[in-house]
């Protein structure tokens, strides 16, 4: 029994202020009931009801998938409200939408709508190339992204309840995803192992906030849930996501960027709860039709969309 | 005793923790036959309707309903009320497959979206009478279902008052029982039938293990023969599966 019975209690602790009235638990609590679960990109009303149908835990509304997004260029912004309204009415699960680093008008908005949660997103057009939104200032949750350890501390030490590894978005592309990953629970590892003493340089070199270095030491994990996301395109790399160590799974273009959407929905999600399970695996990554179609990211003119915030 | 944790979906490894800190076994039950092995069964909170379908997917209505008529203890936390209940209103399009037997009707989504989700004490009486404590209980309410009325047979063991205006918004075809239930403004959030213990909060969220235990005593009060020679393995909880860390307890 040593060691597996002990409970963090956080009471006064640095990442749980707020000044509004909805206490960081309750922010951690909805990421917490999505665990195990597949949040997936939707651009309409019917979308978001084939999404729901296949099982999806939530789903983020938006104006055009990743992969559009990369296609077309231009300024990615905030939906259009009336878009995520109508989205937010043909469905009963939580339903969470973007807004550009540092734009917290747009996150404002988003609030004012209703939704459940925000995606403070670099799949966006970056709004303050220095600061990300103090995410303290808001009742509604946020979730942000991050490449290592030291981006997702910084992320939580400004109020996001709910992490995930960037991934490159709109490539149907793993590999960043698991560098992300591997880079994330890699250096949790090395934490985990290290003498308290050596902590304080190690929260100076991943520029992270001591305390919360300190507590991820402790409990041997993000102090929040953590998904994966950006490149999910099978089940197979939906149960990989998982089996890395990830609470759960975002799907962006990997679903309705497929020739089957409906199928391929069920079958990640699926695989996300049977993930370690290659004979359930086998069923359902049989038969899918299409995946989409994916970009090499060998290849210099991709642009690394991860890149864009520190 | 073991006792086994719906994991589908949802906050099935709060759960377990919990259980680990009180010295059980939680298990995983992911497949019907693995329900052959454990003595009653939690259904944590996470979203209702993804843990139906992939219930459906793998076919597991059957055998959860047959479990649940064995007269097996089963509590369910926010989705896993939904699951139990015999009516729910507030459902997606095309309704969802339920397993039934506590004779209430849920309001899934009662309290409405995140921005409405809280925290409150809630007076817990009875609780506080069998597993002693403070007569309160802090219950986390995240997108909460509610319990709008319940059959004689069910014990009711907590309540929340809510102002009119949620009333209001809730479900037409309810109509009819609001005008008597309107007096009170209350709704119901804890409830327990025979075998079946249902809270529309998450305890597996607090630090407060007061509703573990009570349902653990629940099961050793079924099984009491049976159970009897079955000392609980405290050992191979660590053996089989390295320790799963899990996320810290915000309050």
């Amino acid at each position: 029994m040593a060691g597996s019975g002990v409970v963090t209690v956080y009471g006064n602790g640095a990442i749980t202020e707020t000044q509004k009235k909805s206490p960081f638990s309750v922010k951690v609590g909805l990421a917490q009931m999505l665990r195990g679960g597949v949040i997936m990109d939707v651009v309409t009303p019917e979308q978001a009801r084939i999404a729901e149908e296949a099982g999806a835990c939530a789903v983020m509304a938006l104006e055009r998938v990743p992969a559009d997004i990369r296609a077309q260029g231009g300024v990615a912004r905030m939906s259009d409200p009336q878009l995520i309204k109508e989205i937010k009415q043909a469905v009963t699960i939580p339903v969470m939408a973007k807004a550009r680093i540092g734009h917290f008008v747009e996150a404002q908005i988003l609030e004012a709508i209703g939704i459940d949660y925000v995606d403070e997103s670099e799949v966006l057009t970056v709004a303050d190339e220095d600061n990300h939104i103090n995410k303290h200032n808001f009742r509604i949750p946020f979730v942000c992204g991050c490449r290592n350890l030291g981006e997702a501390l910084r992320r939580i030490r400004e109020g996001a309840a709910m992490i995930r590894t960037k991934g490159e978005a709109g490539t149907g592309n793993i590999i960043e995803a698991v560098r992300h990953v591997r880079s994330v629970m890699g250096d949790i590892r090395v934490l985990r192992n290290m003498d308290d003493d050596e902590v304080f340089a190690f929260a100076k070199k991943i520029q992270s906030p001591y305390d919360l270095v300190m507590q991820t030491k402790q409990l041997g994990r993000l102090p929040v849930v953590h998904f994966a996301a950006g490149g999910v395109a099978t089940p197979a790399d939906a149960a990989l996501m998982m089996q890395l160590g990830c609470d759960g799974v975002f799907v962006g273009s990997g679903v309705f960027k497929s020739g089957d959407p409906a199928r391929r929905a069920r079958a990640i999600v699926q695989a996300v709860t049977h993930y370690s399970d290659p004979e359930v695996l086998v069923d359902v990554s049989c038969g899918l039709g299409e995946a989409m179609v994916g970009i090499n990211l060998n290849d210099e003119k991709v642009e690394r969309y991860a890149n864009r915030s520190e | 005793m073991v006792v086994g944790v719906l994991a589908l979906q949802g906050s099935f490894n709060e759960h377990i923790a919990v259980l680990k800190r009180l010295g059980v076994k939680g298990v995983e039950v992911r497949k019907a036959e693995q329900l052959q092995n454990v003595n009653s069964l939690i259904i944590p909170g996470g979203e209702s309707t993804t843990m139906a379908k992939l219930a459906e997917y793998h076919n597991l209505f059957p055998a959860l309903r047959e479990f649940v008529k064995m007269g097996k203890p089963v509590w369910g936390t926010c989705a896993g009320l939904i699951f139990l209940a015999d009516r729910a209103t507030g459902q997606k399009t095309g309704g969802q497959e339920l397993v039934g037997g506590l004779d209430c009707t849920v309001h899934r989504n009662f309290f409405g979206s995140q921005i409405q989700s809280f925290e409150a004490d809630l007076s817990v009486p009875d609780i506080a009478a069998k597993e002693g404590g403070p007569p309160i209980f802090r219950g986390v309410f995240i997108r909460a279902p509610a319990i709008l009325d319940v059959g004689p047979g069910v014990e009711v063991l907590a309540n929340i008052p809510v102002s009119s205006d949620k009333y209001a918004s809730s479900d037409l075809s309810l109509q009819g029982q609001k005008e008597n239930s309107d007096s009170g403004k209350e709704v119901i959030v804890a409830v327990r039938q025979g075998n079946l213990l249902a809270t529309a909060f998450h305890p597996e969220l607090t630090a407060d293990n007061r509703w573990h235990t009570y349902f653990l005593k629940m099961t050793s009060d079924v099984g009491e023969g049976a159970l009897a020679s079955v000392s609980t393995p405290v050992d191979d909880l660590t053996s089989n599966e390295q320790a799963k860390n899990d996320l810290p307890i915000y309050q």
